[in-house]
Protein backbone atom coordinates (compact mmCIF):
# COMPACT_ATOMS: atom_id res chain seq x y z
CA UNK A 1 0.00 0.00 0.00
CA UNK A 2 1.54 3.55 -1.27
CA UNK A 3 1.94 6.69 1.46
CA UNK A 4 -1.55 8.42 1.19
CA UNK A 5 -2.26 12.13 0.39
CA UNK A 6 -4.03 14.42 3.03
CA UNK A 7 -6.45 14.84 0.22
CA UNK A 8 -6.62 10.81 -0.09
CA UNK A 9 -6.96 9.85 3.83
CA UNK A 10 -9.99 12.64 4.00
CA UNK A 11 -11.69 10.96 1.15
CA UNK A 12 -11.61 7.90 2.90
CA UNK A 13 -13.05 9.02 6.13
CA UNK A 14 -15.84 11.44 4.55
CA UNK A 15 -16.75 7.69 2.86
CA UNK A 16 -17.15 5.78 5.72
CA UNK A 17 -18.60 8.32 7.95
CA UNK A 18 -20.73 10.63 5.82
CA UNK A 19 -19.63 14.22 4.68
CA UNK A 20 -21.33 15.86 7.84
CA UNK A 21 -18.78 14.45 9.84
CA UNK A 22 -16.14 16.26 9.67
CA UNK A 23 -14.85 19.60 7.74
CA UNK A 24 -13.44 20.10 4.42
CA UNK A 25 -9.83 19.79 4.20
CA UNK A 26 -7.16 22.22 5.13
CA UNK A 27 -4.55 21.80 2.96
CA UNK A 28 -1.90 24.24 4.52
CA UNK A 29 1.91 24.16 3.46
CA UNK A 30 2.62 23.71 6.85
CA UNK A 31 -0.05 21.54 8.61
CA UNK A 32 -2.82 19.55 6.99
CA UNK A 33 -5.44 19.09 9.03
CA UNK A 34 -9.57 18.94 9.38
CA UNK A 35 -12.21 19.45 11.80
CA UNK A 36 -14.28 16.96 13.27
CA UNK A 37 -17.58 18.12 13.43
CA UNK A 38 -19.60 15.36 15.52
CA UNK A 39 -18.17 14.60 18.36
CA UNK A 40 -19.71 11.66 19.27
CA UNK A 41 -17.99 10.25 16.07
CA UNK A 42 -14.52 11.05 17.02
CA UNK A 43 -14.04 8.18 19.14
CA UNK A 44 -15.20 5.64 15.97
CA UNK A 45 -13.27 7.97 13.52
CA UNK A 46 -9.86 7.61 15.48
CA UNK A 47 -10.52 3.86 16.17
CA UNK A 48 -11.00 3.50 12.41
CA UNK A 49 -7.82 5.52 11.83
CA UNK A 50 -5.79 3.07 14.09
CA UNK A 51 -6.94 0.16 12.24
CA UNK A 52 -7.97 0.68 8.53
CA UNK A 53 -5.84 -1.06 6.54
CA UNK A 54 -5.61 1.70 4.36
CA UNK A 55 -4.74 3.97 7.26
CA UNK A 56 -3.22 2.35 10.23
CA UNK A 57 -2.19 5.81 12.33
CA UNK A 58 -0.94 3.82 15.06
CA UNK A 59 1.58 6.99 16.26
CA UNK A 60 -0.36 9.35 17.89
CA UNK A 61 2.67 12.31 17.90
CA UNK A 62 1.64 15.15 19.78
CA UNK A 63 -1.75 15.77 21.24
CA UNK A 64 -2.03 19.92 22.41
CA UNK A 65 -4.61 21.81 23.86
CA UNK A 66 -5.53 25.41 22.33
CA UNK A 67 -7.59 28.34 23.54
CA UNK A 68 -8.57 30.10 20.66
CA UNK A 69 -9.44 33.66 22.53
CA UNK A 70 -13.18 33.26 20.65
CA UNK A 71 -14.84 31.55 23.45
CA UNK A 72 -13.25 28.36 22.23
CA UNK A 73 -10.82 25.76 22.53
CA UNK A 74 -10.02 23.28 20.38
CA UNK A 75 -7.43 19.99 20.55
CA UNK A 76 -4.82 19.37 18.02
CA UNK A 77 -4.21 15.63 17.00
CA UNK A 78 -0.97 14.99 15.15
CA UNK A 79 -1.01 11.50 13.66
CA UNK A 80 1.27 9.08 12.06
CA UNK A 81 1.28 5.79 10.39
CA UNK A 82 4.80 5.22 11.87
CA UNK A 83 4.74 1.28 11.76
CA UNK A 84 3.05 0.97 7.76
CA UNK A 85 3.06 3.99 5.57
CA UNK A 86 4.49 6.62 6.92
CA UNK A 87 1.45 9.20 5.81
CA UNK A 88 0.49 12.09 8.56
CA UNK A 89 -2.42 14.55 8.93
CA UNK A 90 -3.30 16.46 11.61
CA UNK A 91 -7.03 16.28 13.52
CA UNK A 92 -8.58 19.23 15.07
CA UNK A 93 -11.35 18.97 17.63
CA UNK A 94 -13.34 22.03 19.03
CA UNK A 95 -15.71 22.75 21.97
CA UNK A 96 -17.34 26.03 23.88
CA UNK A 97 -15.60 27.35 26.54
CA UNK A 98 -19.10 26.50 28.88
CA UNK A 99 -19.33 23.43 27.34
CA UNK A 100 -15.37 22.24 27.33
CA UNK A 101 -15.96 18.34 27.02
CA UNK A 102 -14.28 16.43 24.01
CA UNK A 103 -14.10 12.52 23.92
CA UNK A 104 -10.49 10.80 25.07
CA UNK A 105 -9.04 8.66 22.81
CA UNK A 106 -6.74 7.83 25.66
CA UNK A 107 -7.98 4.01 25.34
CA UNK A 108 -7.25 4.23 21.59
CA UNK A 109 -3.57 6.01 21.36
CA UNK A 110 -2.26 5.36 25.17
CA UNK A 111 0.07 7.80 24.91
CA UNK A 112 -3.17 9.76 24.95
CA UNK A 113 -4.10 9.53 28.43
CA UNK A 114 -1.14 12.22 29.73
CA UNK A 115 -1.28 14.26 26.23
CA UNK A 116 -4.77 14.72 27.66
CA UNK A 117 -3.90 15.29 31.63
CA UNK A 118 -1.88 18.09 30.25
CA UNK A 119 -4.44 19.32 27.92
CA UNK A 120 -6.74 19.57 31.12
CA UNK A 121 -4.49 20.82 32.87
CA UNK A 122 -3.35 23.66 31.26
CA UNK A 123 -5.98 24.62 29.24
CA UNK A 124 -9.11 22.96 30.92
CA UNK A 125 -10.49 20.25 28.72
CA UNK A 126 -12.28 17.78 30.35
CA UNK A 127 -11.96 14.62 28.34
CA UNK A 128 -14.95 12.44 28.31
CA UNK A 129 -13.88 8.66 29.44
CA UNK A 130 -10.01 9.39 30.25
CA UNK A 131 -9.43 6.93 33.12
CA UNK A 132 -7.39 9.08 35.76
CA UNK A 133 -7.95 12.82 34.46
CA UNK A 134 -6.44 14.62 37.38
CA UNK A 135 -3.69 17.51 36.71
CA UNK A 136 -0.26 16.70 36.38
CA UNK A 137 2.33 19.45 35.83
CA UNK A 138 0.57 21.79 38.34
CA UNK A 139 0.06 20.89 42.05
CA UNK A 140 -3.74 19.47 42.68
CA UNK A 141 -5.19 21.95 44.35
CA UNK A 142 -3.59 24.66 41.90
CA UNK A 143 -6.68 27.21 40.70
CA UNK A 144 -7.69 28.16 37.18
CA UNK A 145 -5.47 26.85 34.10
CA UNK A 146 -2.50 28.74 32.74
CA UNK A 147 -3.07 28.19 29.14
CA UNK A 148 -6.59 30.16 29.12
CA UNK A 149 -5.65 33.46 27.50
CA UNK A 150 -7.93 35.15 30.59
CA UNK A 151 -6.37 33.49 33.34
CA UNK A 152 -5.39 35.39 36.09
CA UNK A 153 -2.77 33.57 38.56
CA UNK A 154 -4.57 33.96 42.23
CA UNK A 155 -3.30 35.66 45.17
CA UNK A 156 -1.57 33.37 47.32
CA UNK A 157 -0.95 29.72 47.64
CA UNK A 158 -0.23 27.82 50.73
CA UNK A 159 0.20 31.06 52.22
CA UNK A 160 2.86 32.17 49.80
CA UNK A 161 2.59 35.01 47.64
CA UNK A 162 2.37 33.91 43.74
CA UNK A 163 2.79 36.77 41.68
CA UNK A 164 6.00 38.32 41.98
CA UNK B 1 -4.09 6.51 46.84
CA UNK B 2 -7.57 6.70 45.01
CA UNK B 3 -8.15 3.17 44.26
CA UNK B 4 -7.11 0.20 46.59
CA UNK B 5 -5.26 -3.06 45.85
CA UNK B 6 -6.87 -6.30 47.00
CA UNK B 7 -5.78 -9.59 46.61
CA UNK B 8 -2.70 -10.58 48.96
CA UNK B 9 -1.32 -14.01 47.69
CA UNK B 10 0.54 -16.64 49.81
CA UNK B 11 2.43 -18.08 47.19
CA UNK B 12 4.24 -15.98 44.54
CA UNK B 13 6.40 -16.32 41.40
CA UNK B 14 7.90 -13.68 39.94
CA UNK B 15 10.33 -13.19 36.98
CA UNK B 16 12.87 -11.00 37.33
CA UNK B 17 14.97 -11.68 34.35
CA UNK B 18 15.84 -13.54 31.43
CA UNK B 19 15.78 -16.87 33.95
CA UNK B 20 15.65 -15.62 37.11
CA UNK B 21 12.37 -15.95 38.75
CA UNK B 22 11.90 -15.41 42.71
CA UNK B 23 9.55 -18.11 44.48
CA UNK B 24 7.73 -16.98 47.93
CA UNK B 25 6.25 -19.16 49.75
CA UNK B 26 4.04 -18.97 52.79
CA UNK B 27 4.06 -15.27 53.33
CA UNK B 28 1.48 -13.45 54.41
CA UNK B 29 2.30 -10.69 52.84
CA UNK B 30 1.04 -6.92 53.03
CA UNK B 31 1.56 -4.29 50.24
CA UNK B 32 3.46 -1.15 51.37
CA UNK B 33 3.30 2.03 49.70
CA UNK B 34 7.05 3.94 49.40
CA UNK B 35 8.32 7.38 47.91
CA UNK B 36 10.97 6.98 45.50
CA UNK B 37 11.79 10.35 45.12
CA UNK B 38 11.59 13.36 44.50
CA UNK B 39 14.91 13.58 46.03
CA UNK B 40 16.83 10.29 44.93
CA UNK B 41 19.55 10.33 42.70
CA UNK B 42 18.07 7.49 40.27
CA UNK B 43 15.40 9.44 39.11
CA UNK B 44 17.89 12.02 37.56
CA UNK B 45 15.95 14.75 39.01
CA UNK B 46 12.55 15.87 41.13
CA UNK B 47 10.49 12.77 40.10
CA UNK B 48 8.72 11.23 42.13
CA UNK B 49 7.38 7.64 41.86
CA UNK B 50 4.60 6.41 44.06
CA UNK B 51 5.13 2.31 44.84
CA UNK B 52 3.54 0.12 45.58
CA UNK B 53 5.51 -3.21 46.93
CA UNK B 54 4.69 -6.73 47.90
CA UNK B 55 7.94 -7.49 49.54
CA UNK B 56 10.59 -6.51 46.79
CA UNK B 57 8.03 -6.40 44.08
CA UNK B 58 6.23 -3.80 42.55
CA UNK B 59 2.62 -4.00 41.96
CA UNK B 60 2.29 -0.53 40.74
CA UNK B 61 3.78 2.60 39.77
CA UNK B 62 2.53 6.03 39.48
CA UNK B 63 5.25 8.68 38.64
CA UNK B 64 4.41 12.37 39.85
CA UNK B 65 5.56 15.01 37.61
CA UNK B 66 5.61 18.78 37.98
CA UNK B 67 8.14 19.41 40.35
CA UNK B 68 10.13 21.39 37.61
CA UNK B 69 7.24 22.83 35.26
CA UNK B 70 8.15 26.30 35.06
CA UNK B 71 4.86 26.41 32.00
CA UNK B 72 7.29 26.87 29.25
CA UNK B 73 4.43 27.28 27.04
CA UNK B 74 2.90 30.03 28.84
CA UNK B 75 6.51 32.13 28.57
CA UNK B 76 6.21 31.65 25.29
CA UNK B 77 3.31 33.38 24.58
CA UNK B 78 4.53 36.52 25.78
CA UNK B 79 8.56 36.78 24.02
CA UNK B 80 8.97 37.55 20.70
CA UNK B 81 9.60 34.24 18.54
CA UNK B 82 13.71 35.09 18.69
CA UNK B 83 13.56 35.10 22.38
CA UNK B 84 12.10 31.98 23.04
CA UNK B 85 15.24 30.00 22.05
CA UNK B 86 17.02 30.65 25.46
CA UNK B 87 14.06 29.02 26.69
CA UNK B 88 14.00 26.02 24.60
CA UNK B 89 17.66 25.76 26.03
CA UNK B 90 16.25 25.07 29.27
CA UNK B 91 14.28 22.24 28.57
CA UNK B 92 16.61 19.81 27.85
CA UNK B 93 18.96 21.03 29.50
CA UNK B 94 21.51 17.85 28.01
CA UNK B 95 20.59 18.69 24.53
CA UNK B 96 19.56 22.25 24.02
CA UNK B 97 21.49 22.33 20.46
CA UNK B 98 19.10 19.68 19.24
CA UNK B 99 15.60 21.60 21.04
CA UNK B 100 16.60 24.86 19.63
CA UNK B 101 17.43 23.34 16.14
CA UNK B 102 13.47 22.04 16.24
CA UNK B 103 12.12 24.89 17.44
CA UNK B 104 13.87 27.03 15.23
CA UNK B 105 12.95 24.54 12.34
CA UNK B 106 9.65 25.27 13.30
CA UNK B 107 9.82 29.14 12.95
CA UNK B 108 11.09 28.44 9.63
CA UNK B 109 8.59 26.47 8.61
CA UNK B 110 6.17 29.22 8.72
CA UNK B 111 7.93 31.87 7.88
CA UNK B 112 9.26 29.66 4.35
CA UNK B 113 12.46 30.54 4.42
CA UNK B 114 15.96 28.99 3.30
CA UNK B 115 18.69 28.61 5.20
CA UNK B 116 22.11 29.08 3.47
CA UNK B 117 23.72 25.64 3.10
CA UNK B 118 26.69 26.05 5.01
CA UNK B 119 24.40 26.95 7.86
CA UNK B 120 22.95 23.56 7.48
CA UNK B 121 26.08 22.37 7.79
CA UNK B 122 27.36 24.03 11.07
CA UNK B 123 23.56 23.60 12.85
CA UNK B 124 24.23 19.58 11.98
CA UNK B 125 27.93 19.10 13.34
CA UNK B 126 26.73 20.76 16.68
CA UNK B 127 23.44 18.83 16.86
CA UNK B 128 25.47 15.74 16.52
CA UNK B 129 28.39 17.06 18.90
CA UNK B 130 25.35 17.56 21.60
CA UNK B 131 23.70 14.42 21.16
CA UNK B 132 27.25 12.88 21.93
CA UNK B 133 27.49 14.71 24.84
CA UNK B 134 23.80 13.80 25.93
CA UNK B 135 24.64 10.30 24.92
CA UNK B 136 27.46 10.33 27.45
CA UNK B 137 25.46 11.75 30.22
CA UNK B 138 22.82 8.56 29.82
CA UNK B 139 25.40 6.09 29.57
CA UNK B 140 27.40 7.24 32.43
CA UNK B 141 24.94 7.53 35.09
CA UNK B 142 23.29 4.57 33.41
CA UNK B 143 26.40 3.12 35.11
CA UNK B 144 26.44 5.06 37.99
CA UNK B 145 22.75 3.70 39.01
CA UNK B 146 23.91 0.35 38.88
CA UNK B 147 26.48 0.80 40.19
CA UNK B 148 29.83 1.30 38.15
CA UNK B 149 31.56 4.31 39.22
CA UNK B 150 34.72 4.13 37.10
CA UNK B 151 32.77 4.46 33.58
CA UNK B 152 31.23 8.03 34.70
CA UNK B 153 34.69 9.29 35.21
CA UNK B 154 35.89 8.59 31.57
CA UNK B 155 33.20 9.57 29.93
CA UNK B 156 32.91 12.69 31.75
CA UNK B 157 36.87 13.28 30.99
CA UNK B 158 35.62 13.34 27.01
CA UNK B 159 32.18 15.17 27.15
CA UNK B 160 34.78 18.26 28.82
CA UNK B 161 36.33 18.00 24.98
CA UNK B 162 32.80 18.84 23.82
CA UNK B 163 31.56 20.99 25.97
CA UNK B 164 35.05 23.05 25.53
CA UNK B 165 34.87 23.03 21.54
CA UNK B 166 31.12 24.48 22.42
CA UNK B 167 31.97 27.12 24.33
CA UNK B 168 35.09 27.80 22.12
CA UNK B 169 32.55 28.30 19.36
CA UNK B 170 29.48 30.55 21.56
CA UNK B 171 30.67 31.25 25.07
CA UNK B 172 28.34 29.02 27.11
CA UNK B 173 28.99 25.21 28.15
CA UNK B 174 25.30 23.89 28.05
CA UNK B 175 22.68 26.96 27.37
CA UNK B 176 24.24 27.99 23.98
CA UNK B 177 21.01 30.54 22.28
CA UNK B 178 23.63 29.08 19.37
CA UNK B 179 20.75 28.48 16.59
CA UNK B 180 19.03 31.48 15.34
CA UNK B 181 15.85 31.74 13.60
CA UNK B 182 17.78 32.07 9.66
CA UNK B 183 21.20 31.25 10.47
CA UNK B 184 23.26 30.60 13.96
CA UNK B 185 24.73 33.34 16.34
CA UNK B 186 28.51 32.88 15.46
CA UNK B 187 30.34 31.65 12.73
CA UNK B 188 33.19 28.83 13.33
CA UNK B 189 36.37 29.98 14.74
CA UNK B 190 39.17 29.65 12.84
CA UNK B 191 40.83 26.30 13.08
CA UNK B 192 37.37 24.66 14.70
CA UNK B 193 37.00 22.32 11.83
CA UNK B 194 40.05 20.98 12.32
CA UNK B 195 39.56 20.78 16.33
CA UNK B 196 36.44 18.99 15.59
CA UNK B 197 38.28 16.59 13.61
CA UNK B 198 40.61 15.91 16.04
CA UNK B 199 38.31 15.17 18.99
CA UNK B 200 36.58 12.35 16.69
CA UNK B 201 39.92 11.04 15.62
CA UNK B 202 40.70 10.62 19.46
CA UNK B 203 37.17 10.35 20.64
CA UNK B 204 36.48 6.54 18.42
CA UNK B 205 38.73 4.42 20.43
CA UNK B 206 37.80 5.86 23.86
CA UNK B 207 33.60 4.39 22.80
CA UNK B 208 35.34 1.23 22.61
CA UNK B 209 37.04 1.60 25.52
CA UNK B 210 33.79 2.57 26.94
CA UNK B 211 31.98 -0.26 25.82
CA UNK B 212 34.87 -2.44 27.10
CA UNK B 213 34.71 -1.37 30.38
CA UNK B 214 30.85 -0.74 30.96
CA UNK B 215 28.61 -2.79 28.41
CA UNK B 216 30.76 -6.36 28.37
CA UNK B 217 30.83 -6.01 31.70
CA UNK B 218 29.31 -9.08 33.49
CA UNK B 219 27.69 -7.64 36.61
CA UNK B 220 26.24 -4.71 34.00
CA UNK B 221 24.61 -7.48 31.55
CA UNK B 222 23.44 -9.19 34.51
CA UNK B 223 21.79 -6.19 35.92
CA UNK B 224 19.68 -4.70 32.70
CA UNK B 225 19.42 -8.01 30.41
CA UNK B 226 16.01 -8.65 30.50
CA UNK B 227 14.82 -6.32 32.34
CA UNK B 228 11.74 -4.03 31.85
CA UNK B 229 10.79 -5.26 28.10
CA UNK B 230 9.27 -3.35 26.16
CA UNK B 231 7.66 -4.55 22.89
CA UNK B 232 7.63 -2.96 19.69
CA UNK B 233 3.28 -2.63 19.38
CA UNK B 234 3.58 -1.06 22.84
CA UNK B 235 5.99 0.92 22.39
CA UNK B 236 4.28 2.56 19.26
CA UNK B 237 1.20 2.34 20.98
CA UNK B 238 2.41 4.68 24.00
CA UNK B 239 4.03 6.81 21.52
CA UNK B 240 7.76 6.54 22.43
CA UNK B 241 10.80 7.61 20.46
CA UNK B 242 14.16 7.85 19.62
CA UNK B 243 16.43 4.73 21.65
CA UNK B 244 13.20 3.89 23.70
CA UNK B 245 11.61 2.94 20.44
CA UNK B 246 14.97 1.71 18.43
CA UNK B 247 15.65 -0.62 21.31
CA UNK B 248 12.75 -2.51 21.33
CA UNK B 249 13.30 -3.06 17.29
CA UNK B 250 11.89 -0.72 15.54
CA UNK B 251 13.45 0.91 12.83
CA UNK B 252 12.64 4.67 13.08
CA UNK B 253 14.66 8.20 13.08
CA UNK B 254 13.59 10.95 12.24
CA UNK B 255 16.60 12.00 10.33
CA UNK B 256 15.80 9.26 7.91
CA UNK B 257 11.93 8.93 8.27
CA UNK B 258 11.03 12.75 8.23
CA UNK B 259 14.18 14.12 6.52
CA UNK B 260 15.42 17.78 7.75
CA UNK B 261 18.24 20.13 7.52
CA UNK B 262 20.81 18.27 5.19
CA UNK B 263 20.22 14.57 6.36
CA UNK B 264 19.26 12.96 3.57
CA UNK B 265 22.63 13.83 2.19
CA UNK B 266 24.35 12.22 4.49
CA UNK B 267 25.19 8.58 5.23
CA UNK B 268 24.67 6.91 8.35
CA UNK B 269 22.44 3.69 9.96
CA UNK B 270 19.64 3.77 12.07
CA UNK B 271 20.75 1.58 14.84
CA UNK B 272 18.44 -1.11 16.35
CA UNK B 273 19.78 -4.19 18.21
CA UNK B 274 19.92 -7.15 16.71
CA UNK B 275 19.19 -9.59 19.85
CA UNK B 276 22.88 -11.38 20.30
CA UNK B 277 24.28 -9.36 23.13
CA UNK B 278 20.14 -8.34 24.56
CA UNK B 279 17.02 -9.37 24.63
CA UNK B 280 15.00 -6.89 21.74
CA UNK B 281 13.30 -4.36 23.99
CA UNK B 282 15.35 -4.55 27.05
CA UNK B 283 16.61 -1.78 29.31
CA UNK B 284 20.30 -3.18 27.75
CA UNK B 285 18.92 -2.90 24.24
CA UNK B 286 17.93 0.56 24.85
CA UNK B 287 22.00 0.99 26.93
CA UNK B 288 23.11 -0.47 23.21
CA UNK B 289 21.29 1.88 20.82
CA UNK B 290 23.22 4.38 22.60
CA UNK B 291 26.16 3.34 22.62
CA UNK B 292 26.02 3.12 18.80
CA UNK B 293 24.90 5.56 18.14
CA UNK B 294 28.10 7.85 19.45
CA UNK B 295 29.91 5.97 16.16
CA UNK B 296 26.83 6.96 13.56
CA UNK B 297 27.17 10.66 14.75
CA UNK B 298 30.69 10.51 15.01
CA UNK B 299 29.98 8.83 11.07
CA UNK B 300 27.77 11.90 10.63
CA UNK B 301 30.67 14.77 12.00
CA UNK B 302 33.15 13.43 9.80
CA UNK B 303 31.12 13.49 6.52
CA UNK B 304 30.14 17.48 7.55
CA UNK B 305 33.65 18.18 7.97
CA UNK B 306 34.55 16.85 4.68
CA UNK B 307 31.22 18.36 3.01
CA UNK B 308 30.71 21.97 4.39
CA UNK B 309 31.27 24.33 1.90
CA UNK B 310 34.41 26.88 2.43
CA UNK B 311 33.63 30.63 2.51
CA UNK B 312 36.06 32.90 4.84
CA UNK B 313 33.82 35.88 4.28
CA UNK B 314 31.17 33.99 5.53
CA UNK B 315 27.99 36.08 7.52
CA UNK B 316 26.13 33.74 9.76
CA UNK B 317 23.47 36.70 9.95
CA UNK B 318 22.83 37.37 6.69
CA UNK B 319 19.33 35.48 6.60
CA UNK B 320 18.12 36.19 10.23
CA UNK B 321 14.96 38.23 9.62
CA UNK B 322 15.33 41.29 11.61
CA UNK B 323 11.65 41.26 12.61
CA UNK B 324 9.57 37.81 12.65
CA UNK B 325 6.14 38.07 12.02
CA UNK B 326 5.07 35.05 10.60
CA UNK B 327 1.67 34.80 8.14
CA UNK B 328 -1.12 33.41 10.47
CA UNK B 329 -0.95 29.65 9.73
CA UNK B 330 -0.05 26.57 12.02
CA UNK B 331 2.66 23.46 12.09
CA UNK B 332 4.34 21.05 13.99
CA UNK B 333 7.57 20.93 13.09
CA UNK B 334 9.84 18.04 14.89
CA UNK B 335 13.66 16.96 15.31
CA UNK B 336 15.22 13.67 16.69
CA UNK B 337 16.73 14.56 19.97
CA UNK B 338 18.60 12.39 22.08
CA UNK B 339 15.78 11.60 23.76
CA UNK B 340 13.27 11.08 21.40
CA UNK B 341 11.17 13.25 18.90
CA UNK B 342 10.93 16.78 20.49
CA UNK B 343 8.08 18.52 18.29
CA UNK B 344 7.29 22.37 18.56
CA UNK B 345 3.38 22.95 17.68
CA UNK B 346 3.49 27.23 16.80
CA UNK B 347 0.37 28.80 15.79
CA UNK B 348 0.69 32.33 14.22
CA UNK B 349 -2.03 34.25 14.28
CA UNK B 350 -0.32 36.93 11.84
CA UNK B 351 -0.35 39.51 13.44
CA UNK B 352 1.64 40.08 16.43
CA UNK B 353 5.60 38.70 16.88
CA UNK B 354 4.58 36.92 19.56
CA UNK B 355 3.32 32.95 19.06
CA UNK B 356 0.14 32.51 19.81
CA UNK B 357 0.08 29.35 20.93
CA UNK B 358 3.59 27.11 21.39
CA UNK B 359 3.14 23.71 22.44
CA UNK B 360 6.51 21.24 23.26
CA UNK B 361 6.05 18.26 22.89
CA UNK B 362 8.23 16.54 24.86
CA UNK B 363 10.25 12.82 23.88
CA UNK B 364 11.08 12.60 27.93
CA UNK B 365 7.41 12.78 29.09
CA UNK B 366 5.63 10.48 26.79
CA UNK B 367 8.64 8.36 27.08
CA UNK B 368 8.24 8.11 30.85
CA UNK B 369 4.32 7.42 30.68
CA UNK B 370 5.73 3.84 30.09
CA UNK B 371 6.84 3.63 33.36
CA UNK B 372 4.10 2.12 35.21
CA UNK B 373 3.84 -0.59 32.40
CA UNK B 374 6.96 -1.88 32.46
CA UNK B 375 7.90 -1.25 36.35
CA UNK B 376 5.17 -3.60 37.17
CA UNK B 377 6.19 -7.10 38.61
CA UNK B 378 9.76 -6.08 38.57
CA UNK B 379 12.09 -5.97 41.65
CA UNK B 380 12.26 -2.13 43.42
CA UNK B 381 16.65 -2.30 42.48
CA UNK B 382 15.05 -2.52 38.92
CA UNK B 383 12.80 0.20 38.61
CA UNK B 384 16.35 2.26 39.53
CA UNK B 385 17.54 0.16 35.91
CA UNK B 386 14.75 0.74 33.86
CA UNK B 387 13.81 4.40 35.00
CA UNK B 388 18.09 4.79 33.77
CA UNK B 389 17.50 2.91 30.65
CA UNK B 390 14.43 5.17 29.71
CA UNK B 391 17.08 8.04 30.19
CA UNK B 392 14.67 11.28 31.51
CA UNK B 393 15.88 14.91 31.88
CA UNK B 394 13.27 16.25 34.08
CA UNK B 395 13.62 19.89 32.76
CA UNK B 396 12.27 18.00 29.45
CA UNK B 397 10.07 16.45 31.55
CA UNK B 398 8.01 19.33 33.11
CA UNK B 399 8.68 21.79 30.86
Amino acid sequence: MPKLTPEQIHAIIREEFGTEAVSDLDNSRTMPNFTVLDHSLWQPIAYFMRTDERLKFDYLACLSGVDYNDGTLGVVYNLESLAAYQHKIAVKLKCTKEKNVVPSVAEIWRTAEWHEREAYDLVGIIFDGHPDLRRILCPEDWEGHPLRKDYKVQEYYHGIKVPY
Amino acid sequence: MAETIEHTPKTRLSQVGANQYIVEKDLETEYMTINMGPQHPSTHGVLRVELVTDGEVVVKATPYLGYLHRCFEKHAEALDYQQVIPYTDRMDYLAAMNTEHAYVMAIEKLLNIEVPRRIEFMRVIVAELQRIASHQVAIATYGLDIGAFTPFLHIMRDREHILTLLEWLCGARMLYNYIWVGGVSHNFPPKFKQRVAEFVKYYKPKVDEMMALLTENELFIERTRGVGILPADVAINYGCSGPMLRGSGVKWDLRKNDPYSIYPELEFDVVVPDGKLSIIGDSLSRHLVRCYEIYESLKIIQQCIDKMPEDPNFDPHAAVPKRIKPPAGEVYARGENPRGEVGFYVISDGKSTKPFRCKARSGCFVNLSVLPELAKGNLISDVVAILGSIDIVLGEVDR
